[in-house]
């Protein structure tokens, strides 16, 4: 355990200067800024909404883009990025030969992407409350601070983040075997494009293709309710998408395991 | 024995790259790795390191068995392998930080590493910024930093100027002479070694072809008779009709295996007395350069 939360510092020590951790904290944020930006400059179409309209238009933004295109890029790019540190400084051979279990050091990476991710997803929920708070100050005619969905934001992006981890364990995997960043990455989008044609053509076994699972997280996400306004907001966490990302998750991550273990530093 | 190593063999899809080797480096010693390029040397460190896994054959690294005790022995053992690795985004002293976190080092260590390498003035640059000699002094530092009994070194002066080569041998002697460490250092260079070891293995081709002490080394070389001449083609036809073996001919020398005076003098005589101009005639050791030719060059089984 020792070893683990060692090699997750250091982790964080060597990344903390690169694009890879900067990006899980600029690209909510800019996303963040964009909105906020466009429903200043367009308030006088948006007064006339009630408040919790404003909220899903506000939140809707970006949650529309999330699924099918933000969130597995992201995920493509966070999973290459932990490893193309050491394959880019030619350090695997040092960080296997540290005298720490391998499975820490394997370990440490994986929850450090798996980290990222969550921080970044994290940080979606806290700039778009607070970005839709400030409006409701700097435009009062926008009532924001009339409806709250904080609860349901967290809801929905814990949905997406479990969702996420099938897709982040394979990108992880290849990112460990193949240096450049084209394969990953070529991998990543097609299967992408693949999972998102799969789970907007509602294709019935779409929900056991790891990248279709965070644009079936969004259509998944609100439940049944039957027309009865007054739960409209009730959020399905667990679908059966989500259990089926989390299985691949421990899955690949456990085959990794074993894989690093044998693995040869050449 | 610090290293030990059994029937250590190793195969890289069909190719053999190391072929039973049998390592003994003894405590306190500087243990020069010879070969030429490709002979297998990176592939042993690597097996020695753990980073590879070993076909067949045991190794023992501080009388205990890596297999077994790998953590207690790579905590003993500080590496630098092939080009050192650095984090070419964070500074020297950032590379050394990170490493002392994830060993549980003081940050003082890295302070004193720096300075015994010269960085200190650099520490601030990035190590992508480094030139090759700097990058070596660092991946020198961070296999220095945890204060390890053992240190592996594979070709450490690689793209170093003559200073830098200086500097790094200095470096060692020092170490193992005041603070009892053992070095294993790998080279293609034989002059190199042959300043600083004590002991010496010399590898081709994945086998090991001579083991031991540098005295042995030397005692094996045997002696070689020196001939300058006007025309060393024709000195040397004369010397083969009358049965002497020629070893080598330039256009400056001759050399024939040394095996008395007498007939030292028996060459100059014969040489003179046919009206071969000698120059110089000299008995010299063969050189350990040659020696190592010799020995690397001995076609395959």
């Amino acid at each position: 355990m020792k070893g683990f939360i060692l090699s997750f510092r250091s982790e964080f020590y060597k990344s903390r200067k690169t694009l890879g951790f900067w990006a899980s904290v600029m690209l909510p944020l800019f996303i963040g800024v964009l909105l906020f930006v466009g429903f200043y400059t367009k308030s006088e179409k948006l007064v006339s909404m009630p408040p919790m309209m404003l909220w899903l238009q506000f939140a809707g933004a970006i949650l529309g883009i999330m699924g099918s295109l933000v969130l597995p890029m992201y995920i493509i790019f966070i999973a290459y990025s932990v490893n193309s540190i050491e394959h880019r400084a030619d350090t695997w051979k040092t960080l296997f030969n540290l005298p720490i279990p391998r499975w820490s050091v394997y370990a440490a990476k994986f929850f450090y992407a798996v980290f990222l991710v969550f921080l970044c997803l994290a940080l979606f929920v806290l700039f778009t409350i607070g970005f839709g708070n400030l409006l409701s100050i700097v435009k009062p005619e926008l009532r924001f601070d009339d409806f709250h969905m904080e609860k349901e934001l967290a809801q929905i992006y814990f949905k997406l983040f479990l969702s996420s981890l099938g897709i982040l364990s394979i990108q992880f995997l290849l990112s460990l075997f193949w240096a450049d960043f084209l394969k990953p990455m070529g991998i990543g989008f097609v299967c992408t494009i693949a999972g998102v044609v799969a789970a907007s053509k509602g294709w019935e076994y779409s929900y056991l293709f790891p990248y279709a699972h965070p644009m079936a997280a969004i259509t998944t996400m609100l439940k049944n309710n039957h027309g009865d306004p007054s739960n409209r907001l009730q959020i399905d966490v667990f679908t059966k998408d989500v259990f089926v990302s989390m299985a691949i998750a421990l899955v690949v991550f456990i085959a990794g395991y074993f894989i690093v273990q044998r693995k040869s530093v050449k | 024995m610090v290293i030990k190593t059994e029937g250590l063999s190793f195969t890289f899809g069909k190719q053999q790259v190391v072929k039973s080797l049998a390592l003994q480096v003894p405590e306190g010693s500087i243990y020069g790795f010879l070969g030429p390029n490709g002979a297998g040397k990176t592939t042993t460190i690597k097996l020695l390191l753990n980073l590879l896994k070993p076909d067949a054959g045991n190794i023992h690294i501080f009388e205990q068995d890596i297999k077994t005790n790998r953590i207690s022995i790579l905590s003993q053992i500080g590496s630098l392998i092939e080009q050192p690795a650095l984090y070419q985004h964070l500074t020297g002293r950032e590379n050394l930080l990170n490493r002392a976190l994830l060993l549980q080092v003081p940050a003082q260590r890295v302070e004193d590493m720096l300075d015994l390498v010269q960085l200190t003035a650099a520490a601030n640059k990035k190590a992508g910024q480094y030139s090759l000699g700097m990058k070596q002094r660092l991946g020198i530092a961070l296999a220095l930093l945890a204060d390890p009994k053992l240190l592996i070194l594979d070709e450490p002066t690689n793209g170093l100027d003559p200073n830098g080569i200086i500097e790094i041998r200095e470096l060692l002697k020092k170490l193992v002479a005041q603070h009892g460490k053992t070095v294993f250092i790998s080279s293609h260079l034989l002059a190199e070694i042959e300043r600083m070891a004590t002991h010496v293995g010399i590898i081709n081709n994945g086998a090991m072809l001579f083991q031991g002490s540098v005295a042995d080394l030397q005692a094996i070389s045997k002696p070689l008779v020196r001939v300058d001449a006007e025309n060393t083609v024709d000195a040397a036809n004369l010397l083969t009709r009358n049965h002497i073996n020629v070893t080598e001919v330039t256009d400056e020398h001759l050399l024939v295996p040394y095996i008395s005076k007498q007939q030292m003098g028996e060459i100059n005589a014969l040489l003179n007395k046919n009206g071969q101009t000698v120059y110089s005639i000299s008995k010299q050791q063969k050189d350990l350069e040659k020696l190592f030719l010799d020995i690397t060059k001995t076609p395959k089984p």
